[in-house]
C-alpha cells in the first residue's frame, strides 16, 4: 500500500542528530540504560504500527481476491489482481451512488456548517447583548449531550415537515449537530482577532456584515481552516445520524450503503466486491490526509488542545 | 460600533439558532416530556403515564446489562486508550538514544509513527467496524487463520458470537480507533514541555521512568483530562453505537444474548425496531444520566492546580 511507504520530510532533519550518538554513546550505566530502553520502545512503537498497517493492508489485499481465496487462505497474497471486483462494487453495488450522495450531503452541510458557525461565533465572541451567555452554552451544552436521546423525537419531528428520508433534509440535520462544536471553536477563535481592524474599517462606512466578510473572515482563516477539516471528517464518516434519519435505498450515503452491502452480502455472496467497496471508501480519505497531514492533525487536535 | 447593532445580530443569529433549535433543542426537550408518556411512535396519540416507564426500567434486564456494559466502557475505555497512548507518545518524545548534548531524545522516525497511528483516525467507524467483523470472522477470518498459520489450530474462538468473548472484540476495536489520536495529542504536548526540566531531573539521578510521573503527567495533565472527557462521550455515544450495531451479532447488534448491548444501542432498538418510543426516551435519559455523572466526575476528580510553564 501506498500509505506506508516514506515518511515526509521530518525524518530527514533528525537524521544527522542521529547520527552523532555513535560517538557520544560510552560504556556507562546511564548509556546502557538508554539503550535498553531504545530497543524496547523502538519494539512496541514497530508492534503497534504493525497492528495498525496490518487490518488496512488485508482489506486492500483482499479486495483483488476472488471470493473461495478469500475463504481458503485469507492471507495468502492474491494470485490474479482482480480489478473487476472494483468496477463490480462501483457500478452493481451501487458504491457510485453512495460516493455522489455523500459528496452532495458533505458539500452542502460543510458550507452550511461554516457559514452559519462562524456568523453565529463571529456574533457571540464580538457582541454585548442580552443573553449572549445563554445562548453560547446552549450551542455549548449540544457537545456532551447524547445525540441518540433527541434522535427519536428529531426523526418524527422530520417526517412531520416532511424531510425525513431526503437530502435536504440530512444536509440539515448535520448542519444543526455540527454547531455546537464550531460555535465554540470559532468562538474562541474570533476572541483571539484583534479589535482595531474591525474597528477601522466600521469607521471608514463599512456596515457590520460587510466588516464580518471582508475583513473579519479572512482574518480567521487559519482556525477556519482546522475547522473545515474536522467537520468534513466528521460529517463524511457520520453514520449514525443517516441511519436513523435517512433509510431510503437511493438518498444512502456511504457509509451506511457499506453496511448494508455487507449485510446482503450474506445472501449473494459477493465478499471481494464488499471490499472493493470498502478500499474504495478507505483510500481517498487516507490519501486525503497522507497529502494534507500537518493541516489534518491541527484540524483535528485544534479542540482538544484548547 | 452601535448603529445598526441589534439588526445585525439578529440578522446573523437567526438562522442558525433556528435550525440548532429545531432539530437538536426541540427534540432532546420533547424526549424528556415524551418518557412520561406510553407513546409508541406509530401513531400521534398518548396520554402520560408519570412514572410508569420509570419503572418498568428497573426491572427491565437487558437495560440493566446495557447499563452495566455502558459503564464498563464509560470507566475502562478511557482508561486503557490513554494509558496506551501515553506510553506511546512517552516512547516516542523519550525512549530514543541519548544524543550529545540532549538529555533526552525521541526515537528515530517518530514523525512516520504518528503519521500511522492517526490512520485510524480519519477513517469512518463504520468502515472500521465493517473490517474487524470480517477480520473475527472464526471461520475464515484474519484472526483465527492467523492462529492457525502460527500452529495454534487448538485456539479458534469463536470472537464475536461467544458471549464472553464479544463485549472485549468490540472494546478492542474502539481502543484500536482512538490510541493513535492521543499518542499524536499527546506528544505535541511533550513536545512542548521544556527539556531543561528533564535534564535537571535526570542529573539529579532520576531515571526516565521517574521523570514520566513527576515531570510529563503532570504537565500534560490538562490534555488528558479533556481526552478523558472525550473518551468518556465517546464511549457512550455515535462510535459506541455505531461498533456495536454494525460488528455484533442479532437483530440491529447487541448478541448474542445481550452480552454486548450498550445504552445508545438499546435506545435505538426500542424506538425504531419494537415501535416503543417512550419508553426509548427513557432509556435515553439514563443515558443522559450517565454521561451528566461522567461528565461531573471528570471535572471534579480531574480538577487540579494548574501549572504554568
Amino acid at each position: 500500500m501506498k500509505t506506508t511507504e516514506t515518511p515526509p520530510a521530518d525524518t530527514a532533519e533528525e537524521r544527522p542528530a542521529v547520527a552523532k550518538v555513535d560517538i557520544a554513546g560510552g560504556p556507562s550505566r546511564k548509556a546502557t540504560e538508554g539503550r535498553t530502553l531504545n530497543v524496547f520502545s523502538h519494539g512496541m512503537l514497530v508492534l503497534w504500527a504493525f497492528m495498525v498497517v496490518m487490518p488496512l493492508l488485508w482489506a486492500v489485499m483482499t479486495s483483488f481476491k476472488d471470493d473461495k481465496s478469500i475463504f481458503t487462505s485469507p492471507w495468502a497474497l492474491p494470485e490474479t489482481l482482480h480489478f473487476d471486483n472494483w468496477s463490480r462494487a462501483w457500478t452493481e453495488a451501487h458504491m457510485s451512488d453512495y460516493f455522489l450522495n455523500t459528496v452532495i450531503v458533505v458539500g452542502c452541510s460543510l458550507l452550511g456548517t461554516m457559514l452559519l458557525g462562524s456568523m453565529a461565533a463571529y456574533v457571540l465572541a464580538r457582541f454585548e447583548f442580552p443573553g449572549n451567555r445563554f445562548i453560547y452554552f446552549l450551542f455549548i451544552g449540544g457537545m456532551s449531550f447524547p445525540i441518540i436521546l433527541a434522535l427519536v423525537p428529531l426523526f418524527y419531528v422530520m417526517q412531520n415537515i416532511s424531510l425525513l428520508n431526503t437530502l435536504p433534509g440530512l444536509i440539515l440535520v448535520y448542519i444543526a449537530y455540527s454547531l455546537p462544536f464550531t460555535v465554540f471553536f470559532m468562538t474562541a477563535f474570533f476572541r483571539t482577532l484583534p479589535t482595531s481592524v474591525a474597528e477601522a474599517a466600521f469607521v471608514d462606512g463599512a456596515s457590520h456584515t460587510r466588516t464580518f466578510f471582508q475583513v473579519m473572515l479572512p482574518m480567521a482563516k487559519p482556525g477556519l481552516i482546522s475547522i473545515t477539516i474536522f467537520n468534513f471528517l466528521g460529517q463524511w464518516n457520520q453514520y449514525m445520524l443517516p441511519t436513523v434519519l435517512n433509510t431510503e435505498q437511493e438518498d444512502k450515503v456511504l457509509t451506511q450503503g457499506l453496511v448494508q452491502l455487507a449485510v446482503s452480502q450474506g445472501y449473494k455472496g459477493d465478499w471481494s466486491g464488499l471490499f472493493a467497496g470498502l478500499v474504495m471508501a478507505m483510500l481517498p480519505v487516507l490519501a486525503a490526509y497522507i497529502v494534507f497531514q500537518r493541516q489534518v492533525v491541527a484540524g483535528l487536535t485544534a479542540g482538544a488542545l484548547k | 460600533m452601535q448603529h445598526g447593532k441589534y439588526r445585525f445580530i439578529v440578522g446573523f443569529l437567526t438562522v442558525p439558532l433556528a435550525i440548532y433549535g429545531l432539530f437538536v433543542i426541540w427534540p432532546f426537550i420533547q424526549s424528556i416530556f415524551y418518557s412520561f408518556t406510553d407513546w409508541s411512535g406509530l401513531s400521534p396519540e398518548f396520554k402520560m403515564v408519570g412514572f410508569k416507564n420509570f419503572t418498568r426500567l428497573l426491572d427491565d434486564e437487558v437495560f440493566w446489562k446495557s447499563l452495566q456494559h455502558s459503564v464498563m466502557f464509560v470507566v475502562l475505555l478511557p482508561l486503557a486508550t490513554l494509558t496506551l497512548a501515553l506510553f506511546f507518545a512517552f516512547m516516542l518524545n523519550v525512549g530514543g538514544r541519548r544524543r550529545k548534548n540532549a538529555a533526552i531524545a525521541g526515537v528515530r522516525g517518530s514523525s512516520f509513527y504518528k503519521i500511522v497511528y492517526f490512520f485510524p483516525q480519519v477513517l469512518s467507524i463504520a468502515i472500521v467496524a465493517l473490517l474487524f467483523q470480517f477480520a473475527y470472522n472464526p471461520n475464515s477470518g484474519a484472526l483465527n487463520s492467523g492462529l492457525k498459520a502460527v500452529g495454534l489450530d487448538s485456539v479458534q474462538p469463536d470472537w464475536l458470537g461467544d458471549p464472553d468473548l464479544a463485549l472485549w472484540c468490540v472494546f478492542a476495536v474502539l481502543v484500536w480507533c482512538t490510541v493513535g489520536f492521543f499518542v499524536v495529542l499527546f506528544s505535541a504536548g511533550m513536545a512542548s514541555i521544556p527539556k531543561d526540566y528533564y535534564e535537571a531531573a535526570l542529573l539529579d539521578g532520576a531515571n526516565r521512568f521517574t521523570t514520566f510521573f513527576k515531570i510529563t503527567l503532570p504537565l500534560l495533565w490538562d490534555t488528558v483530562q479533556s481526552g478523558w472527557a472525550y473518551m468518556g462521550i465517546l464511549a457512550l455515544g455515535a462510535e459506541c453505537f455505531a461498533v456495536v450495531q454494525i460488528m455484533t451479532v442479532g437483530p440491529n447488534g447487541g448478541g448474542p444474548d445481550y452480552s454486548t448491548t450498550v445504552l445508545p444501542l438499546y435506545v435505538y432498538q426500542k424506538a425504531f425496531r419494537d415501535g416503543q418510543a417512550a419508553y426509548a426516551t427513557t432509556i435515553g435519559v439514563a443515558l443522559l444520566i450517565v454521561t451528566l455523572l461522567f461528565v461531573a466526575v471528570v471535572m471534579r476528580l480531574g480538577r487540579r492546580e494548574r501549572l504554568e510553564y
